[in-house]
């Protein structure tokens, strides 16, 4: 079912990782990103593992719904690990058929990819299920803020950003009823070639297209009636402090960052 | 006495296709709403009731005579803003109407763009939430809220505004029997406790018994106007255009062309019978 | 008595195993008759939905059968889209899952999924939107320039081009306006009397369920609350107020009368019922 999905989904809680500033989260996972990119060794990867189990353990967030988060993109992480598996040219043939080879570079190569992606899935998960959509735009306005002096539109951006995540459940549950409804009148979605399953989805989309838009042109007339001129003279129910915690926060993920690179020095 | 909204030769109509003449949706409405009143806007489809509405928060303007809110036109782009934080809107599909995936932060979001300071949305958030009994959801994530629910956290978002007057636009048509009863019972007690000026627009017949004033529309003009009492009466006009009268009406109807001297306007189920009880034993 | 579908101790269960597992259909029987009308009523969340999904196999049982015609439906699981022809399911405002370009292409959706061609399946069509009363100007329209109204016929219409033998109806009447409320009833009964097709029809009011079927099923958290004609159900006012659900107003009234100490029989729901009742009264005979 597509109410299975988690993108995007919050878990309210009021543990450490849950109040931190978004901002603060935001930089973190731009912090543990390039770290994870920095990561050279299993010794850094090690470590990246460890900081995640930490922040697992202290948001309180089941380690079972960050590992169902890894569903959906479960195809592109095996499809990376066995092309690096056994394509990656090198010294050390361990097994080799016809074009593919295994290789001891390619056995770390693929099991780095894995590990790369799989801790960069959940962390960046791991920051959605702590933090509200609403207080992530409003973060990523605060943080992007500089940018109106570019003339860059960045409430209207992250508008845009809160407005389609609060949308996103409301469209999966039409999705879902829409095909309820043309499979009550004899809709096959399951059998057929590409072609035909691809022609099978037009009965969805087009209502679903159509339903969109419609709900796209109430809510811009609901949100006028609600007085919404844009983000001019905007005043915020929340406003975003950064406490002591925010610092501490920061300050462990650059040193984070910097043991990485350390460790990438040191040839480890 | 001081109105709230008044209309002077109202008209309106949709852009049409070209080539053709534009269909007027509403063609000359004169009417004075005053402040702290309870009226119910009735019709069918088509009938010119949610065009009405719309105009008088300025979503739509007039394409010929005025539309005063408090005294301030609607055609002047300047009071635009003015003009919506009194006369707050509440629409048909709940789903369509909620910005934010936290009921908070969605109620909020007028006060917000009113500019209202960071304390003082607090106080009105909080407010607000109570006067729609709603104040255990403050941080649930709207979508998984009930039909009933969602519009009164709409109801909500508009109160915030601390508007003078409060509009519904069929905002009872998607809603199950429970859901109308929520919706109905807060904004009746709006009115009474805040003052607050509501109309409500519907085609549910039932919703217009504990109203001040009942208005129904048909082809663009007004049609009948007058308490529900003396509205629901007109028994054969209001089939004639359309519209049901509640099954208490039907059946005093019924029982005085067979010659009892019943009322006609004993609209509640127990006036109804205690009008019925007196005749009978009589 | 010739059942044409039966519920045996139906359960529906979501979400097995997670702290968010409920029950929306509990331990549900009942059957139905062919050629009957049968009204079901519940809340919002009282399993309503859930329990119809599974007359058309959209949804699969937990536990317990659904038998169509003394088959159960999951025999074949395979084959269920012919379960899907035969019970004929139009959801709450079907007129949202209308694609076609034009009106007579969309009802020509099901039939066409059923394989039918040629004069089968243009006359499957024409007399669809007959039965609904589209006339034939409406059919090389685009369905999105119909009113509302006529949007929801041609949704309904799309799904009796496929002649099902049992048609289920979810809040056919919801939104619209009390003349099209009306029209749209009058359709219905009218296809139900000609047609001879089992109707199950869903709806919040109690008015239109006490004027269109001829037994009642309620449902409440899950389960089924009680079940019989009109009478039997209205006549049990009290217990369905009790249980939050709204009795027609007419039954209300012949409750507040009897309370005031006239004897009204309180099994009446519809206005010319109490009015017969009232006159009998006033001309001096007793109860009727």
């Amino acid at each position: 079912m597509l109410k299975d999905i988690t993108l995007g989904q919050y878990f309210p809680g009021n543990t450490v990782a849950h109040r931190l500033d978004p901002r603060t989260k935001i930089l973190l996972v731009v912090l543990y990103i390039t770290a994870l990119f920095c990561a050279g060794s299993f010794a850094a990867y090690g470590l990246m593992a460890a900081v995640l189990a930490v922040c697992v353990r202290v948001s309180r967030v089941g380690l079972r719904a960050l590992v169902k988060g890894l569903k959906p993109v479960l195809f592109i992480i095996v499809f990376t690990g066995l092309l690096n598996l056994l394509f990656t040219p090198g010294e050390g043939i361990l097994w080799a058929w016809g074009p593919f080879h295994v290789t001891e570079t390619g056995l770390r190569n693929a099991a780095f990819m894995v590990l790369r992606i799989m801790l960069l899935i959940m962390g960046t998960f791991l920051m959605t299920y702590t933090t509200s959509p609403i207080s992530l735009t409003d973060g990523l306005e605060r943080l992007l803020s500089g940018l109106k002096r570019f003339h860059v539109p960045v409430h209207e951006l992250t508008m845009i950003m809160s407005i389609a995540l609060r949308f996103i459940p409301t469209l999966i549950e039409e999705t879902d009823k829409i095909m309820s409804a043309q499979k009550a009148r004899g809709a096959d979605f399951e059998s057929g070639n590409l072609m035909e399953k691809a022609r099978a989805l037009v009965p969805i989309l087009v209502p679903l297209f159509i339903s969109a838009f419609r709900r796209a042109d109430e809510l811009a007339t609901a949100m006028e009636c609600r007085c919404y001129h844009g983000g001019e003279g905007r005043t915020k129910l929340h406003v975003l402090q950064y406490q002591r915690r925010d610092y501490a926060a920061l300050t462990l993920g650059v040193l984070i960052l910097a043991g990485v690179i350390a460790l990438r020095a040191c040839g480890l | 006495m001081s109105d709230m909204i008044e209309t002077e030769s109202l008209r309106f109509a949709y852009p049409a296709d070209e080539g053709q003449k534009p269909v007027y949706a509403l063609r000359g409405v004169d009417l004075t709403i005053e402040k702290g009143s309870f009226v119910v806007v009735l019709g069918h489809n088509g009938s010119g009731k949610s065009t009405l509405a719309k105009t008088f928060n300025a979503v739509l303007l007039p394409a010929g005579g005025k539309v005063y809110v408090e005294g301030m036109d609607t055609l002047d782009q300047s009071l635009l803003l003015a003009i919506r934080q009194r006369v707050g809107m509440v629409f048909q599909n709940p789903d369509n109407q909620i910005v934010a995936n936290v009921v908070e932060e969605d109620v909020a979001f007028a006060p917000e763009n009113l500019g209202v300071p960071t304390e003082e949305i607090r106080r009105r958030v909080d407010d607000a939430l109570k006067a729609v009994g709603m104040d255990e959801f403050v941080t649930h994530a709207p979508h998984l809220l009930s039909g009933g629910q969602k519009q009164r956290i709409a109801i909500a978002g508009v109160i915030a505004m601390e508007p003078d007057c409060v509009v519904l636009d069929e905002a009872t048509a998607m809603l199950d029997p429970v859901g109308r009863r929520e919706v109905l019972s807060t904004v009746h007690r709006l009115n009474r406790e805040k003052g607050i000026t509501v109309i409500l627009i519907t085609h549910h017949m039932d919703e217009a018994e504990e109203a001040d004033r009942v208005i129904v529309m048909n082809d663009g003009r007004v049609e009948l106007d007058g308490t529900p009492a003396e509205v629901f009466r007109q028994v054969t006009r209001l089939r004639r255009l359309g519209l049901t009268v509640p099954d208490t009406v039907d059946l005093l109807d019924r029982l005085r062309r067979e010659g009892l001297e019943v009322p006609l306007d004993a609209l509640s189920v127990e006036d109804c019978a205690a009008a019925i009880a007196e005749t009978v034993r009589s | 008595m010739n059942t044409i579908l039966q519920v045996e101790r139906l359960t529906h269960t979501y979400s097995v195993g997670t702290p968010f597992q409920r029950s929306a259909v509990e331990d549900i029987s009942f059957a139905v008759e062919r050629g009957e009308f049968l009204g079901i009523i519940g809340h919002t969340g009282s399993g309503k939905s859930t329990l119809i999904q599974h007359l058309n196999g959209l949804l699969r049982p937990t536990a317990g059968r659904v038998l169509l015609e003394g088959k159960d439906i999951w025999a074949e699981p395979k084959k269920i889209r012919n379960v899907r022809f035969q019970v004929g399911l139009v959801f709450q405002y079907p007129e949202y899952q209308l694609f076609e370009e034009t009106v007579y292409k969309d009802i020509a959706f099901g039939p066409k999924n059923q394989g039918k061609t040629g004069d089968a399946l243009d006359h499957a069509v024409r007399e669809a939107a007959r039965l609904v009363g589209l006339r034939d100007e409406h059919l090389d329209k685009s369905p999105f320039e119909l009113s509302g109204g006529q949007k929801r016929r041609v949704a309904l219409a799309g799904v009796l081009a496929m002649e099902p033998k049992v048609l289920v109806l979810d809040e056919p009447t919801a939104g619209l306006d009390p003349a099209g409320r009306e029209n749209l009833m009058a359709n219905i009964r009218d296809f139900h009397r000609n047609q001879g097709t089992t109707i199950l029809l869903v709806s919040h009011s109690m008015d239109e369920i006490a004027r269109n079927a001829n037994r009642i099923l309620v449902l409440k958290s899950a389960r089924i609350l009680m079940s019989g004609t009109p009478a039997e159900v209205f006549a049990r006012g009290e217990e369905l107020l009790a249980a939050g659900l709204d009795v027609p107003q007419i039954t209300r009234v012949a409750m507040a009368l009897r309370d005031r100490g006239l004897p009204v029989d309180p099994a009446v729901y519809t206005v010319e019922g109490l009015e017969a009742q009232l006159l009998a009264l006033k001309r001096g005979g007793g109860p009727c």
